[in-house]
C-alpha cells in the first residue's frame, strides 16, 4: 500500500510540472500586459489625460520582468514558487499574491470539501435506494431531479434561489459571514455564523455532481443485484439489508469511490462561478477581477493552486480506491 | 459489420413468398446494424421526445426571423422592463388574440416604474403578420451569408407592425425577450455543434493516434489528457477567454469561444476512440482482415471505424450540453460573447445582480432554455447510447 502511495504521489508531480507551463502560457495569452491594461482603464475612465509617460511604462515593465522572454520569466515564477512560496507581486492590490490567495483557498477549501460531503451523504443513500426499488414512485422522483440537477448550471440554481430568498424570504444569500462576523478574527461564534451560510452554496454547488453520482450508483448497483452470489446469499436466508450491505454494496462501491475523480475537478470549477454569483469570500470573485485586468501573478497562483487542489484530491481518491479494492493494488505493484 | 450493405427496402414480411413461420425473427436476421439501432431506440420513449425537441429547437432557431414577433434589437421606450403581457386568445367569445398595452407611470418618491393595464385599447394579433424586416439563412458568415433571403413576414404578432408586444417581458433597453430568446438560440445551439465537432475531430485524431500507434506516442497523448481532466475546467475557460480581445468581429469571437471550449471537451472523446481501437485490435473480424493481407488504412476506414461509429455519435451527443452550458458560463460571466451579439448566456449577463432578479424575474428565461435543451440532449444522448450496441 505505501509503494502504491508513493508511486501515485511521484505520478503527480509531472502533471502538476505540466499544468504550470499550461497556467503560464494561458496567462500570456491575453494581448498586452498588465501596463496595457492600465492605460486602457484610465483612458476609459477619462482621467483628465492623466497618463502614463513611456519612460514609467517601460520602468514598470522592467521592475516586473515583463520585458523578458516568456520562458524566463517562467523560470522565475516557478522557481520563486518552489523555493521561497512567492507567488509573485499582485500588481491590483499592490501586496504579494500568496496573502490573498491564502485566505481565499482555504475558504474555497472549506466550501468545496462541503459539498463533497453533501454530494456523498445524499448520492449514496438515494443511489441505493433507487437500485433496490427500481421502477418505484421514489425511483422515478429521484431520477427526474437527478436529470433536472445535471441539466440545470449551477448559477441559474444560484439565480433562483436569491430570487426566492428575496422575495418570499426577503432575505440575502449572499457572503459566508453576516456582517458583524466578515472582519472578525476566528473565533468559535464566527465558524457557528459560517455553518449558518454554508449550507446555501454547499448544495448548490453539490447538486451536479449529486446527480451524476446517483446514476452511477444505481447503474452499478443494478449490475451486482442480479448477479447469481446475490441470490446464492439469500437462499442461504441472509437478512436483506445485510446481504446488501455485505455483498452487492461492496462491488457497486468501486465506481463510486472512482467516481470522485470527475466529481472533484466539477465542485471546484462549479465552485468558481457560483462563489461569483453569490458574492462568496472564496477565489471566484478575485480570479475573476485578476483575470480581467490581467493581474497575472495572482491570477496563475489561483489556477495553480486549483489545480493542485484537484490533483490532490484525485490523488486521494486513487489511494481510497485501492483501499477498498485491493485488486488495484496488487495490479500496480 | 458487412451488412450495413443489405437492401432495406425488404423489410416487411411478404406473406406469399414465405410460408406462416415468418414472425419477426428473419426481419431481426437480416436487418443492418442501423436499422437494429433504430427500432431499439424508437422503443426509448423519452429519447423519441426529446428528438422532436431537438429537432424543433433547431428548425425555430435556423427560421429565428420568422419564429420572432421582433428583431433582437427592436426596441420601445416607454416599455423598459415591462412585464410579460397576458395573451388574450378569445375575444367576445371568438377567436380573435389580442394583448392589452401598458400605461407607464413613475412613482414620484421612489422613481420605481409602475406598469398598470390598460385596458381601453386591444392591441390585435394574428398569424403571418408584416413586421420588422429580417433575413433567412446564414447571415454575416463569408460565402453562405449570400445565400440569405429578406422577408419581413412573421409566424404571429401584431396586426399593426407598430404596436408594442411582449409576450415574455422587455429587458432594460425594451427589448422583447421572447424575440431575443429565439435570436439567441442561434448562437447557444450552434455553439454546441460547432465546438463538438471540433473536439470529435481532435479526439478521433488524436484518440486513434493513441490507439493505433501505441508506445510512446500513447504515453503522451495520455499524459496530456491527465492533465487537461485535473485542471477544473471553469477557471481555466475564463483564463483562455481572457485572451480574446474584446474588440474582435463578433465571428471571430465566437469562434474563439467554440475553439476554446473544444480545447478541454475532446479528451473524452479521444479516451473512449483509443479504448475501442484498443479493444477491436483483438476482434476476430479484425484478424481476418489483417490475414486477407488488407491493407492497414483500409482496416482502419472500413472495419473498424464503421463499427464504433454508433458509439462516437452517442458520445458526441452527451458531449453537446457541456458546451451548450460552458458558453453559458462564460457568457453570464461577461468573457465569453458580448453584446451585440445574443445568446442565452449574454442574456443572462443581465441577472447578475440581486436588483435586476427581483424588478424583472423574467430575464431568467433562457435559464430555461438553457435547462431545456441540456435535458433533451441528455436524454437523447442516453437513447443514443442504449441503441448503439443493438446485438446486446
Amino acid at each position: 500500500m505505501a509503494r502504491y502511495i508513493l508511486k501515485r504521489l511521484l505520478y503527480a508531480i509531472p502533471t502538476m510540472w505540466i499544468i504550470s507551463i499550461l497556467v503560464f502560457i494561458t496567462i500570456q495569452l491575453p494581448p498586452g500586459d498588465y501596463v496595457t491594461q492600465m492605460l486602457e482603464n484610465m483612458r476609459n475612465l477619462q482621467t483628465g489625460g492623466a497618463t502614463w509617460s513611456p519612460e514609467f511604462q517601460e520602468a514598470m515593465r522592467d521592475r516586473y520582468g515583463l520585458n523578458e522572454p516568456v520562458y524566463v520569466q517562467y523560470g522565475k515564477w516557478i522557481s520563486n514558487i518552489m523555493l521561497h512560496g512567492d507567488f509573485g507581486y499582485s500588481f491590483q492590490y499592490s501586496e504579494p499574491s500568496e496573502n490573498l490567495i491564502k485566505d481565499r483557498i482555504g475558504m474555497t477549501l472549506v466550501v468545496s470539501f462541503a459539498s463533497f460531503i453533501f454530494t456523498w451523504m445524499v448520492a449514496l443513500p438515494i443511489g441505493i435506494l433507487s437500485a433496490v426499488k427500481q421502477y418505484s414512485l421514489a425511483d422515478y422522483v429521484f431520477s427526474f431531479i437527478g436529470f433536472l440537477g445535471l441539466a440545470t448550471p449551477g448559477f441559474l440554481i444560484a439565480l433562483v434561489l436569491m430570487f426566492v430568498a428575496f422575495k418570499y424570504g426577503n432575505a440575502s444569500l449572499s457572503g459566508l459571514f453576516s456582517p458583524e462576523y466578515e472582519t472578525a478574527p476566528w473565533s468559535v461564534a464566527k465558524v457557528l455564523d459560517l455553518f449558518k451560510h454554508l449550507w446555501i452554496p454547499m448544495i448548490i454547488i453539490g447538486t451536479a455532481g449529486t446527480a451524476g453520482l446517483i446514476r452511477v450508483m444505481r447503474a452499478n448497483l443494478l449490475d451486482e443485484l442480479h448477479k447469481p452470489y446475490v441470490d446464492a446469499a439469500r437462499a442461504k436466508g441472509l437478512p436483506e439489508w445485510k446481504l446488501l450491505i455485505k455483498y452487492p454494496l461492496r462491488h457497486a462501491m468501486n465506481p463510486f469511490v472512482s467516481a470522485l475523480a470527475w466529481v472533484l475537478p466539477g465542485l471546484i470549477a462549479g465552485e468558481a462561478i457560483i462563489s461569483i454569483v453569490l458574492n462568496l469570500p472564496t477565489t471566484g470573485p478575485v480570479l475573476l477581477e485578476a483575470l480581467k485586468q490581467q493581474d497575472m501573478f495572482l491570477a496563475a497562483g489561483f489556477l495553480m493552486l486549483l489545480s493542485l487542489l484537484t490533483v490532490f484530491g484525485m490523488l486521494l481518491s486513487d489511494i481510497l480506491l485501492a483501499w477498498v479494492d485491493p485488486r488495484i493494488r496488487y495490479d500496480a505493484m | 459489420m458487412a451488412n450495413d450493405v443489405l437492401p432495406i427496402a425488404d423489410t416487411l414480411p411478404k406473406v406469399g413468398a414465405v410460408p406462416e413461420v415468418a414472425t419477426d425473427e428473419p426481419k431481426v436476421l437480416v436487418a443492418s446494424q442501423w436499422r437494429l439501432m433504430w427500432w431499439k431506440f424508437r422503443k426509448h420513449r423519452l429519447a423519441m421526445v426529446s428528438l422532436v425537441i431537438v429537432f424543433t429547437l433547431y428548425f425555430v432557431a435556423f427560421f429565428a426571423g420568422f419564429f420572432a414577433p421582433n428583431t433582437k434589437d427592436t426596441y420601445s421606450r416607454g416599455y423598459t422592463q415591462a412585464p410579460p403581457q397576458k395573451v388574450h386568445l378569445f375575444d367576445d367569445g371568438k377567436l380573435a388574440p389580442f394583448v392589452y398595452p401598458y400605461d407607464r407611470t413613475t412613482d414620484p418618491r421612489t422613481y420605481e416604474r409602475i406598469f398598470t393595464v390598460n385596458k381601453e385599447e386591444k392591441i390585435r394579433l394574428g398569424f403571418f403578420v408584416k413586421g420588422d424586416e429580417y433575413y433567412l439563412g446564414f447571415r454575416g458568415i463569408p460565402v453562405l451569408g449570400k445565400l440569405a433571403v429578406r422577408s419581413n413576414i412573421h409566424l404571429f404578432g401584431p396586426t399593426n407592425p407598430e404596436d408594442p408586444f411582449y409576450p415574455a417581458g422587455a429587458d432594460d433597453l425594451g427589448r422583447d425577450i421572447l424575440s431575443r430568446l429565439i435570436y439567441g438560440s442561434q448562437i447557444s445551439l450552434s455553439v454546441g455543434l460547432v465546438g463538438v465537432f471540433l473536439s470529435l475531430a481532435l479526439g478521433v485524431f488524436l484518440g486513434g493516434l493513441s490507439g493505433l500507434v501505441g508506445g510512446w506516442v500513447d504515453n503522451i497523448i495520455q499524459r496530456i489528457i491527465e492533465v487537461l481532466r485535473s485542471v477544473p475546467n471553469i477557471p481555466l475557460w475564463m483564463a483562455l477567454a481572457t485572451a480574446v480581445p474584446p474588440r474582435w468581429d463578433p465571428v471571430l469571437v465566437y469562434f474563439g469561444i467554440t475553439v476554446i471550449l473544444s480545447l478541454l471537451g475532446w479528451t473524452g472523446m479521444a479516451r473512449e476512440v483509443r479504448g475501442k481501437f484498443l479493444s477491436l485490435r483483438e476482434e476476430d473480424f479484425v484478424t481476418a482482415a489483417e490475414l486477407d493481407s488488407v491493407p492497414r488504412f483500409r482496416i482502419i476506414t472500413r472495419h473498424m471505424i464503421p463499427s464504433f461509429m454508433s458509439h462516437i455519435i452517442a458520445s458526441t451527443t452527451l458531449a453537446i450540453p457541456g458546451m451548450i452550458l460552458g458558453e453559458t458560463a462564460l457568457s453570464f460571466l461577461g468573457l465569453g460573447l458580448r453584446t451585440p451579439v445574443v445568446s442565452w448566456g449574454v442574456m443572462l449577463h443581465d441577472t447578475t445582480n440581486i436588483a435586476a432578479i427581483s424588478n424583472t424575474p423574467w430575464l431568467l428565461l433562457p435559464g430555461a432554455a438553457v435547462v431545456i435543451t441540456v435535458l433533451a440532449f441528455n436524454f437523447l444522448g442516453d437513447g443514443l447510447r442504449d441503441a448503439a450496441d443493438p446485438y446486446h
